[in-house]
């Protein structure tokens, strides 16, 4: 039920995302959805992408740290107050969002968002409990 | 104004024959009773006996920080601790401070110097003196205290910090001159400006400034923004303190090394040979007539050169030139001694950290600004932006405690810093002195 995402860090300078992209297109890696977290000083970019080992082994190649982490991708209803079903679950069971960001392709119908959590165990067993699908990490890399 | 006329202006000879004896005295009493010494002259075959010139001094080995450090704290003292009168510390290194003692005729040997460095800035009985030199373990507030008192002036000892109301105090006191680090004295004149207060209107004549490397051009500055004449003065705990050498205010061309009580030689940072006369080198100093802590051919790292034309004030000692740099790594901010290797012993603590960093010094608001650039390798990244910055919190946290500065640190990527035949370049410094 995991989703592998891999991480980036950014110094906050021109450039440096475009370096990312470049290094991703030439080794011909499609970035699935995407998420940049950023302070003054540097920027932490999340990726999820069709090929991880990869994009790993490029980003890497050309001098990049790279970090390696769980996330969870969930299908949210694409209505008013579908994200709210969601959060309100994890609120009742206590789970925190550590971060968040929209998937770009939907799932059928929903749209799919995917989530950090500190428990990702327990979060995927709240959710899984209360109906909501959570997708597979092949599916997610495929979509 | 010279304080020791008699010392302050004796011919060559006199002054070369008053510094052999004292040399011999001092090289016989450490090679008596400090056993590092004895150690370090018999591994060399040196016997105090055998000095008969000025000249054999060079057969003495050097005595280094490092030798400091690793007889630390009283392993040096050259007197019983009953006779030490006090203890003052450089600013502090790995965690390990250099510590130095005084009998109580070093400290009137101290008070005296710093006496006759007051003078050279023209001080008198009559004068009021803005200390603002710290006070404590730090030689700098003490050392011209008690050196004031000697004189006969008046001395505040207000310290540093809490400029604005330094500020009230010069105006209200009415001091007429100012002791502290030169970019202290520029933060007092935008202080002042802040305040609406101008130097103009204040009473100072003169101010000795020193503890940290300054430059010709600062001096300019400060002339002009504080209304005084600025002075250098050079000092170092090792030796004795503020007050080893000071500029006169006649020529305002080099500074006078009090060359009764210590006697200075430059030398070949690498080879360690003397080199002749004018030379650029490293500063190495003995001490001739200190009790307590005397020592012997101690390398202060300082880059200088030595001036032994005549000066206009009279005075006959030799004049060092402003210290234009370090042969070693080391950086003074605000006052403080760093090494980047204490930086690399506070990064290799934290978990997950690599030791691979550089210090950037800058000048901002004339007080200098250290940052560090540290690279964040896989085992300290995270995908989450608290972790990074908490990471960054607890390494400023640690530079704070360990070194006492202020540090901003900035992750940068990997690789960022500039390695040059494999060595990175551990220190930019962007200050124009």
């Amino acid at each position: 039920m995991r989703v592998e995402q891999i991480s980036v860090f950014l110094e906050n300078k021109a450039g440096r995302l475009a370096e990312v992209t470049r290094v991703l297109s030439e080794a011909g890696v499609n970035i699935r959805a995407l998420s940049l977290a950023d302070t003054s000083d540097f920027g932490i970019l999340r990726l999820i992408v069709n090929d991880n080992e990869k994009a790993k082994e490029a980003l890497k190649a050309n001098g990049f740290t790279v970090g390696k982490t769980d996330v969870v991708a969930v299908e949210v209803e694409d209505r008013p107050g579908g994200l709210h079903r969601i959060l309100d679950i994890l609120r009742k069971a206590g789970i925190n969002v550590e971060y968040m960001y929209a998937f770009v392709q939907q799932s059928g119908d929903n749209a799919v968002i995917i989530f950090r959590f500190d428990n990702l165990d327990e979060a995927v067993r709240v959710l899984t409990d209360n109906g909501v699908t959570v997708i597979n990490g092949s599916k997610v890399y495929t979509m | 104004m010279i304080y020791d006329m008699e010392y302050e202006t004796l011919p060559r000879e006199a002054l070369e024959a008053i510094q052999l004896r004292r040399l011999q005295t001092t090289l016989q009493r450490v090679y008596a009773t400090v056993p590092f010494y004895r150690r370090r002259f018999d591994e060399v075959g040196f016997k105090p006996s055998d000095l008969r010139s000025l000249e054999d001094l060079r057969r003495v080995p050097f005595t280094t920080k490092q030798d400091l450090r690793d007889n630390y704290p009283y392993g040096l003292f050259a007197v019983p601790m009953e006779n030490v009168v006090r203890i003052h510390a450089s600013s502090g290194t790995t965690g390990k401070p250099t510590v130095v003692g005084y009998t109580a005729r070093d400290i009137e040997t101290w008070a005296t110097l710093m006496a006759r460095s007051l003078s050279a800035a023209g001080a008198t009985r009559g004068d009021i003196i803005h200390n603002a030199y710290g006070y404590g373990l730090f030689t700098g507030g003490l050392g011209v205290h008690y050196g004031a008192e000697k004189l006969g002036a008046s001395v505040i000892p207000i310290s540093g910090g809490n400029t604005k109301r330094q500020i009230m105090i010069m105006k209200d006191f009415g001091a007429t001159i100012l002791t502290c680090t030169p970019s202290y004295a520029l933060h007092l004149a935008e202080v002042a400006h802040e305040m609406g207060v101008d130097f103009k209107d204040l009473k100072f004549k003169a101010g000795l400034f020193g503890a940290e490397p300054w430059s010709e051009k600062m001096r300019e500055e400060i002339e002009r923004k504080l209304h005084l004449s600025a002075l250098d003065i050079y000092g170092l705990s090792e030796v004795i303190g503020p007050g080893v050498a000071v500029e006169c205010l006649e020529a305002k061309a080099g500074l006078h090394i009090f060359e009764d009580h210590f006697i200075p030689e430059i030398i070949d940072p690498n080879t360690g040979e003397v080199l002749p006369p004018g030379s650029t080198g490293e500063l190495v100093f003995t001490s001739i007539t200190k009790e307590a802590f005397p020592v012997i051919r101690y390398r202060t790292r300082d880059i200088t050169s030595l001036n032994t034309e005549p000066c206009l004030c009279g005075r006959t000692f030799v004049r060092m030139n402003r210290v234009s740099g370090r042969s070693d790594d080391m950086l003074i901010i605000r006052g403080v001694n760093v090494f980047p290797s204490q930086i690399e012993s506070v990064l290799m603590e934290i978990q997950g950290v690599e030791p691979h960093y550089q210090l950037v010094v800058d000048r901002e608001d004339n007080l200098d600004k250290l940052t560090v650039l540290v690279e964040v390798g896989e085992s300290a990244f995270s995908d989450k932006v608290k972790t990074l910055q908490d990471l960054e919190k607890l390494i400023t946290k640690n530079i704070k405690e360990y070194l006492g500065v202020s540090a901003k640190v900035k992750l940068v990527e990997p690789k960022t810093i500039a390695r040059s035949e494999g060595k990175a370049v551990r220190v930019i410094d962007n200050r124009k002195l």
